[in-house]
């Protein structure tokens, strides 16, 4: 039994994925998902009854390693890439929480 | 003189006999690249003082020349080099400098390869045209109006139009094998777990695999030698030896059984790509293969499968672009939530931001169940397909894509038109299985057409054997696009 996508709220999708739309692109979204979903809602037509999930291609179970010790990233290297970064102190930086 | 025509090996063994030096072959490369660049836009980025300083050090090398001595190669630039600027195709990640190399780096570079740029992709490889890329699209070598394929379509330019013979790509639903077949070029996808992922940009982890263009089957089997492999550093990389690829190539096919899912080639196919692609058989059974028709009922879904889990897989993936860590931040954050949001809307593309959204969909609460888990039942169904298909045959034939290449900007205006060209490509990735697109004929406007082969698990070597016996019988492999011949 296939089922109709129910009309995505965009604006909520946006907030659950930290994305701060303009109104242009609300409209625009709602449309294109809108149709990308109702395409996407043809995978209900499957029977799937009993059929376990792939959530991955691999055959091979998970593999264990040592837990061994091994010199990380380069701090300065890492905190280059940060924005207004304390990189003296060794500190990401963002803007005030509390 | 450094002739770019030749092929990787041919590059290797005149370094290596004396009669030129990777210093010469890497200045010969930066030259075309200077030249055709600028028309081309296949590289975002050039690093000709380090691959020079690379190349100097192989001509002074005292240990014995690894199977890609003074080889120029091109990256897709989704694939990080210590010290120098990554980008995905994204304005978010324009400033970041990688602290560290992909492991396909440290490989390439450990069998004497020379890593002299990065390609123009789609952003964070979301795409099949590379007008998704925030710093411009790369112009197909054959038609400069058209549209290169993509994601990796810069890479696709780069050996298609002999800047360099070899350049690496990677594929979650067709990105390799899509720009190979619009350019003419062999693209090839190995087994999932085959190539450590190790430093290539996340897009859908389940699906990413890293793969060479080449413009010969030889040159790709040697390429994919060397960047197989486990790494300790992928917990997703195989514990499975590396064959020796080249040694595959024998030109025997004789009794190689070629299955062929002609319930698929319905409408939507271009006819000039079915023509091609049913002379490819023809050739392939003089080749001395079988030929039988194959079902895999599943494949009609596995566009809107692959599009469900690819896209949950990357909402989870892009999380991590926050402003905090990457480069990019808005200007003047009022507050942490605001710093995310706007980071986020600003540093992002459109198709980014929708697949974001898409995949936040279905995986959020209520959802999830009929979209994503069902999703992945499908998947399960699709992987099947494939398994019964192989119970009879040695490897499935299709053509890579339904049509050769469309039009810069043709497409941009409708997504889903766009994802509905994936049709021929997304389910290798799906069941994780090995596919390589070779060229395979011309349409009437002289556009390229590829035969796309999908092997067992592991088993690149017959798709290899295969591919390497079918370019040497046919023209299409070795044909360049006019005005491409320096």
């Amino acid at each position: 039994m296939a089922l109709t996508p129910p009309a995505i709220d965009v604006r909520r999708i946006a907030g659950l994925a930290r994305l701060a739309l303009t109104p242009d692109e609300v409209e625009l979204f709602s449309t294109q998902l809108a149709s990308i979903l109702a395409y996407a809602t043809t995978v209900q037509e499957v029977d799937t009854a009993g059929v376990p999930p792939t959530s991955h291609p691999l055959s091979h179970e998970p593999r264990w390693r040592d837990d061994v010790p091994a010199p990380s990233l380069d701090r300065e290297e890492v905190l280059a890439n940060a924005p207004d970064a304390a990189a003296r102190a060794g500190l990401f930086k963002v803007p005030k929480v509390l | 003189m450094a002739d770019p025509l030749l092929s990787a090996c041919e590059i290797r063994e005149a370094i290596v006999s004396g009669t030129t030096s990777a210093e010469a072959v890497c200045q010969a490369a930066l030259d075309r690249i200077a030249e055709e660049n600028p028309r081309l836009h296949a590289f975002h980025l050039v690093d000709a003082e380090r691959a020079l300083t690379r190349a100097q050090a192989l001509d002074r090398q005292a240990e014995p020349p690894g199977p890609l001595h003074g080889v120029p190669i091109a990256l897709k630039d989704n694939m990080v080099v210590r010290g120098s600027t990554t980008t995905a195709g994204s304005k978010i990640l324009e400033r970041h400098v990688s602290p560290f190399d992909a492991t396909v780096v440290a490989r390439l570079e450990a069998a004497g390869a020379v890593v002299v740029g990065k390609t123009i992709c789609d952003e964070f490889s979301m795409g099949s045209s590379t007008e998704n890329s925030a710093f411009g699209p790369a112009h197909n070598p054959w038609a400069l109006d058209r549209a290169p394929g993509g994601s990796s379509g810069g890479s696709a330019v780069a050996v298609a139009a002999d800047l360099t013979p070899l350049a690496l790509g990677s594929d979650t639903g067709g990105s390799i094998r899509q720009p190979a077949a619009l350019c003419g070029v062999v693209g090839l996808k190995p087994t999932y777990g085959r190539v450590s992922r190790y430093g290539l940009i996340a897009y859908a982890s389940s699906l990413d695999q890293i793969g060479p263009f080449a413009r010969t089957v030889t040159d790709a089997a040697v390429c994919l030698e060397a960047i197989s492999g486990v790494d300790p550093l992928d917990a997703t990389s195989a514990v499975r030896p590396v064959p020796a690829f080249r040694e595959a190539l024998t030109g025997d096919i004789n009794g190689l059984r070629v299955g062929v899912p002609r319930h698929l080639l319905g409408e939507g196919v271009e006819p000039d790509v079915l023509t091609a692609f049913e002379e490819s058989l023809a050739q392939l059974e003089q080749l001395g293969a079988t030929l039988s028709t194959v079902e895999l009922p599943h494949s009609r879904y596995a566009i809107p499968t692959y599009y469900l889990v690819a896209t949950a897989e990357a909402s989870s993936n892009l999380a991590r672009y926050d402003g905090v860590r990457y480069g990019f931040r808005a200007a003047g954050p009022t507050a942490l939530d605001d710093m995310y949001d706007r980071t986020r809307d600003e540093g992002f593309g459109a198709e980014v931001k929708r697949r974001i959204m898409l995949g936040t969909y279905v995986l959020s609460a209520g959802y999830y169940d009929a979209y994503y888990l069902k999703a992945q039942q499908v998947r399960t169904l699709i992987r099947r397909d494939f398994e019964h298909a192989f119970a009879g045959v040695d490897v499935v034939a299709l053509p890579t894509t339904p049509t050769a290449a469309f039009r810069l900007g043709e497409r941009t205006a409708d997504p889903l038109q766009m994802y509905l060209a994936d049709v021929f490509t997304v389910s290798a990735p799906l069941a994780g299985l090995p596919a390589i697109s070779v060229p395979c004929g011309l349409t009437r406007e002289r556009l390229p057409v590829g035969l796309q082969l999908t092997g067992r698990a592991w088993d690149e070597a017959t798709l290899l054997r295969a591919s390497d016996a079918y370019t040497r019988r046919t023209p299409w492999a070795s044909m360049r696009p006019a005005g491409v011949r320096p």
